[in-house]
Parts: structure tokens; sequence; C-alpha cells
């Protein structure tokens, strides 16, 4: 997928001027946040599970190594095989390997963030092996070219027209804009993929230790026929996905579905733990787990750490105001929203995603519905750090910033600074209290006026009190 | 409270730097709601911001100068209290900027813990309930972020506000939405914050309110500016306005100043 993180400011305007994706922008704040909300109220001890869920990932993450290796030790056990990838180009030339050895055509997919990511669709098809997207969303989205722009609900930029246009364009069938037609419509178009496809791909909420097995949550059902119609089963994961045991997994899904959509639970848990039994009426021959670093183990042991807890529920963007005014594609790559804003900059470089860290008014709207405790404010402050001492940040940012501090830490030449800025923009503001156009604020009075100061500093006047409190 | 009577309470105003230039009266009001609470008020004069342009830029540099310059400003008051839920806030921060073993560690740690935001020191820290105020009017009232999830200021404005007879509260849709501020931010991402605050002065005005209050001039400024653009007639002001009885001279964006008179 190609980065076109550098242009957020640009495709930010675009997306605040487009009227259908603010429409269905509209949808998703008018959905997620109330349903959610209604969850958790019906929930009494959502918060000691957040705690739970938080020291829990941080013991994972603690040792995650020594997880990791349970977990492959009890996959082998199962008869799959797990392949660890460094890097994304690692985990698309394995999954190639293994689809070239099942002389595989045609893979279903279901939907997974992580090959987004390491950009496998794209590396299948220049390969000759054909992804089929079978998440409704993502089906959408492969027939438009299209790429996600939210994690869970990965066409939620689009209305029920553009479904309606994309289904017609390419299913050959008189246009409807009925939504129970067009879903009839997308299952019988997949029905004849799922059974003939070679290989399944699909992604991992969970993998657990304790068992080897991997668990998808699907609202569909789509992932179930995914892994278990094809010979071969192909899990891609990142690494942070391990948990000890299922009962653990458990605790997270508790806290998954309340804050993802509200719902008490997902529609379909499945578990795939290993290939086919003898015993067994269906499942894959073949079972692997691609399970992909990509940047994540450097996190580990630094303050970034505490991103890693993250269970992709998609809460933060859900209520962000910022996400909400823009939506997801503006952020440029994968991963949208204030849990994007933290993992873009460590996977294609603060040089490129500089703009998404400071892209937040730090309002703290998405530290508190978080299921996980992140303290995404201070994450994306970090990415600024980074930033400044890069010398990356903007010359004029810098400039200014330098010039502030300078009078900032020198009380007796800020209170002449600031006792002249007040003169100054009272000067500007005349009678009507408020300035219209202001140098070198224009980012402000391009929108809104500039309210003038009421009189001299508060300093100035404190200051001339005293004095005449203190005359006889 | 019980040594009130003896000894007043010793308490710095850290008057921020929005209040200091573009609303001395902010800070005036301040002063009066915590006399009226029997504190004895100083202003220390080696304060100036609160470091929180620099902070939330990734200088941690600055911020480390600016939070050491006002760590001495404040030495020797047992309480600072300022009319921000996010000046205040920040000083809460200031621990973070400095290593375990930095003895600036524990003088930011002490800060901290006298630092308040004026409702929640009104309410939370003095038990203090003896508004008097005129004022009259419908209210709404927008929380601002960083003192609503920093300090978890919500209920103590409205408990004030509450005792003032005249005040009759409406509340907005989303008032806990961030109004698209965010310092640096709103001229960083122009078009990003214009939508936030439009929204936001969208709600207020549907609120039937005719007076938006808030306890953060920069939210406030933000608000009140984008409701002048739009020529709504909608007033606003800072909450120890209207808790100090002080909401008789213009409100935010509207003075109506001559500063031939002053020159």
């Amino acid at each position: 997928m190609e980065i076109k993180s550098p242009e957020f400011k640009q495709s930010a305007r675009i997306a605040l001027q487009d009227a259908n994706l603010q429409k269905a922008l509209g949808n998703l704040k008018a959905g997620f946040p109330g349903k959610r909300a209604a969850a958790v109220a019906r929930m009494p001890e959502f918060d000691a599970l957040r705690d739970q869920a938080r020291d829990l990932k941080n013991h994972i993450l603690e040792n995650l190594d020594l997880y990791l290796e349970e977990f492959e030790a009890r996959v082998v056990e199962n008869g799959g095989q797990v392949h660890w990838c460094r890097t994304s180009d690692d985990a698309r030339q394995t999954i190639l390997q293994i689809c070239r050895e099942q002389n595989a055509k045609t893979v279903t997919k279901g939907k997974s963030m992580v090959t987004e990511e390491i950009n496998l669709n794209e590396y299948l098809e220049e390969h000759g092996v054909q992804p089929v997207e079978t998440d409704l969303g993502e089906y959408i989205l492969q027939l438009r070219g299209d790429h996600p722009s939210h994690i869970i609900a990965p066409a939620i930029h689009l209305n029920l027209e553009d479904v309606s246009e994309a289904f017609h364009e390419h299913h050959n069938r008189p246009k409807s804009d009925d939504p129970a037609v067009l879903m009839a419509e997308a299952r019988e178009m997949l029905r004849k993929q799922f059974v003939a496809a070679d290989v399944g791909i699909t992604g991992a909420n969970f993998l657990v230790a304790e068992t080897g097995s991997t668990l998808i949550v699907t609202n569909e059902g789509n992932g179930d026929l995914t892994q278990t119609l094809p010979k071969t089963h192909i899990v891609v994961s990142s690494i942070e996905k391990v948990v000890p045991t299922l009962e653990d997994m458990s605790l997270f899904l508790r806290l998954l579905a309340r804050s993802a959509t509200g719902q008490e639970f997902t529609v379909y848990n499945t578990l795939s733990s290993g290939n086919r039994r003898p015993d067994d009426q269906d499942g894959p021959e073949n079972f692997h787990v691609v399970l992909v670093d990509n940047g994540r183990s450097d996190m580990v042991g630094t303050q970034l750490q505490d991103m890693l807890r993250c269970i992709r529920c998609s809460a933060c963007m859900n209520h962000c105001p910022v996400y909400g005014a823009v939506g997801g594609h503006s952020y440029g790559w994968v991963y949208p929203g204030p849990m994007g804003s933290v993992l873009t900059p460590q996977m294609i470089g603060i040089e490129k995603a500089g703009l998404l860290p400071n892209a937040s008014t730090f309002c703290g709207k998405c530290e508190e519905v978080c299921p996980v405790r992140i303290p995404l404010p201070k994450l994306m402050r970090h990415w600024r750090e980074k930033e400044f001492e890069k010398h990356l940040s903007p010359k004029a940012v810098r400039w200014g910033l330098g010039g502030w501090a300078f009078f900032a830490t020198r009380p007796g030449l800020y209170r002449l600074f600031s006792a002249g800025a007040s003169t100054f923009m009272r000067l500007l503001g005349g009678k009507k209290g408020k300035i219209s156009k202001l140098p070198l604020a224009a980012g402000w009075t391009d929108h809104r006026d500039m309210p003038t100061p009421t009189g001299k500093t508060f300093m100035q006047q404190w200051q001339a009190r005293q004095k005449q409190e203190q005359q006889p | 409270m019980s040594d009130t009577q003896t000894s007043p309470i010793k308490v710095g105003l850290f008057v921020t730097c929005l209040a200091d230039m573009f609303r001395p009266e902010v800070a005036f009001a301040t002063v009066k709601l915590l006399e009226q609470a029997g504190c004895s008020v100083e202003v220390p004069s080696a304060q100036t911001c609160c470091g929180q342009p620099a902070f939330n830029s990734g200088d941690n540099h600055s911020s480390r100068k600016i939070a050491r310059q006002t760590i001495e400003a404040f030495e020797g008051y047992r309480y600072v209290v300022g009319p921000s839920g996010s000046c205040i806030g920040m000083l809460h921060h200031y621990p973070e900027l400095f290593t375990d073993d930095d003895p600036w560690k524990a003088r930011a740690e002490d800060l901290s813990s006298r630092a308040f935001e004026i409702t929640s020191f009104l309410v939370d820290e003095l038990k203090f309930s003896g508004i008097h105020s005129n004022f009259k009017g419908k209210i709404t009232y927008h929380d601002s972020c960083s003192g609503l999830r920093e300090l978890g200021i919500k209920q103590q404005p409205r408990q004030l506000l509450g005792e003032i007879d005249g005040v009759e509260l409406n509340e907005m849709q989303e008032a806990e939405t961030c109004c698209g501020f965010g310092g640096t931010f709103c001229v960083k991402y122009p078009d990003i914050s214009n939508r936030m605050v439009s929204n936001k002065t969208g709600f207020a005005a549907d609120s039937g309110a005719d007076t938006l209050v808030g306890g953060d001039l920069g939210c406030l400024l933000n608000m009140a500016g984008k409701l002048k653009r739009e020529g709504r007639e909608m007033q606003v002001r800072h909450v120890v306005e209207l808790l100090a009885d002080m909401a008789n001279t213009p409100a935010i964006g509207d003075a109506d100043y001559d500063l031939g008179q002053e020159l």
C-alpha cells in the first residue's frame, strides 16, 4: 500500500469537503460510541476488567519470548508449523512459498489488518496468486480497488450507494439498493470462491500459548469458511497477540466486543488448533502460523511497549474527534486514528509519519475508552519528542517555539513581551474587541476571530494595584 | 478548614499566560474567590507560562527549564491555584520530565501535589460553598479536556454554579467533546480544528443557552472567536467570572475597549 501519510494535511482538507465521506462518518459517530457506552453501562465490572487486562498484557509483554515459544511448541504438537518473520518481506515470501507448495491459484482471506500491513494482496497478485477477500467490507473494497479506512469496519467510509454501484458494475446484476439483496449477492459470489480456494488466510485476534490455538472473531462467519474449507490454512498474526491460556483469552474477549461494537460478544469466535485429525469431519490438511514482527520487538522495553497491549478494538478511533472529522484514509497508511498515530511512525518511520502524532489535541478521549488503558496521548507525545530531537519538526514551529521559550524562561522579559503583545493586539482590534486577521496566526483567523485582550496584562494591573495598596 | 480562623491559607496564584494577556478579569475573579474562601493570595512574579507548548511539541529541554522556574517560583506556598485545568494539568506532568535520580523530580512531585484548578480547589480541597453571585442567565457548560480527563473536573463547576440562583444550566450535546483548540493544534491543523469548533458552537447554540461557560481560556477564546465569526449572539465567559459575580464586563470577544484612553 502506497504511503500517503506525508500528505495528511491535504488529504484531511479534501476529506472535510467530501460530503459522501462526511455522511458515512456521521453514521460511524452515531453508531459505535453510543453502543459501547450502553454495553459498558450494563457491565459494572468493566473498569476492573480493564485493569486486569492491562496488567495481564504487561505480564505477557515482559515474557513475550516464553509465551511465543510455548505457543510454537503446542502448534507443532498439533501438527502445524510456525514461521517467524522479522520483516514484512519475510512474511510475504513465506506465505507465497506455502501457496506455491500447494500450487494455489486462489486464496480466500478473512479480514486481517496484518496482511494489509505487509501488503500481502498486491504481492500475491504480482506472483500469480489471486487473493479473494471474504469479509463483506473487505470484499467491497477489493472490488473497488480500495483500502480499509478503519480496523474493524474497513468500508465505513462508504455509503450504501457506493456498494450498490460497485456490485452492479462487478456482479453483472440489476442495480439494487436493498441491503438484503446486496448481501445475498455477495454471499452467492463468495460461496463459489470459498469452495474453489486452495488456501485460506486469516488473521488472529489471539494466539493461545497453552493450546497452540489461534482465535478469530467475526460477525459474518466468513472466517470459518475461509479456514475450514481449503486444504491449507495460513494464520497471519503479529507477535503481541499471544495470551497464556484460554481463560486469559476470555478476559480479552469480554472487553473486545464491548469496546468495539458494543456487542456483548462477537457472533463467531472461532478457534483453530492445528490441522484436521483423522476423526475430524472438516478442517485443513496443513496448518501454518506466520508470526510477523515488523518492528514490534523493537518496541519491547521502550516507552512504546504500552502500545503492544492493543487488542485492535477500534474504540480509540471511534471516539476520536480528529478521526471523526477526516476519516481513516487521511492518515495515509494501514492503521488510522490514535492507535495508528502511534504505530505508523514505528513501522514507516517518523520521517514520513510525523504529521500523524501531531494531529491530536491530546483531548484524551482515546485513552479514556481504551480497554487496555494505553496512554495514547503520551505515546503520541513520545513521537513528537523523537521528531523534535531529530530536528524534523517544521522550521516555523522550531523557530516559533525557540523564540517563545526564550521569553518564557526569562520572567522579566516575558512581562515586557506580553505587555507589548497585548497592546499590539488591542491596537489591531480597535473598538471591535476582536481581530479578524492576525499576522502569523492565519491558521486561527482564517476560520475564527481573535478576541482582543481586554486591557493591560494582569501582571501590569496587579503590580499597579499592589503599589496603590502599599501607599499610605 | 479549621485553621482558616487563625491564619489564612497561603495560595500562590498561577495566573496562566492566557488570562494574563487576554483576560485579566479571569485572574482577578480567581483571586476574589480564593479570598472569599479564606485564602491569602500572592502572585509570584517569576512565573510565566506552564510550558505546555514546549511539552506538547516534544521540546523537553525547554519544558524542563520552565518547570524548574515554576517549581522555584511557587516554593513555600501551601497551594498553587490557577483558572485552567489545562495549565494545572501541565504542572501535574512536571514529574515526568525528570529522571528518578534527579532531585528536581521530588520537587516536581511536591508542586504537583499542591497544584489545583480553581473550581476543584474550592470544592474538593476547601469544601467551599459560599458563592454569592447576582448573575442571571441560561448557560451551557463546555468541559475542557485536560481538566475533565486529567484532573477529573466535571461536577465541581456545576456544583458551584448551582449555588447561583439566577443560573439555569442547559447541558449541550457532546459537552465533553474537544472544541478543537488543542494549543498549537489549532494553527497546525486549522481545517480540522475549524470543523471541531464548528461542531461545538453548533451544539452550544442548540442548547438554548445564551452564555457558553467553561474553565479554560484556550477553549473559550477558540469558541468565542468562532461564535463571533459565525455571527451568533451567544456570550462566552470563564466560569470564575460568574462565580465571583464579575460577569458584568463585556464577554469574551465583546470587549468595547478604547486603547486611545490608555495611551
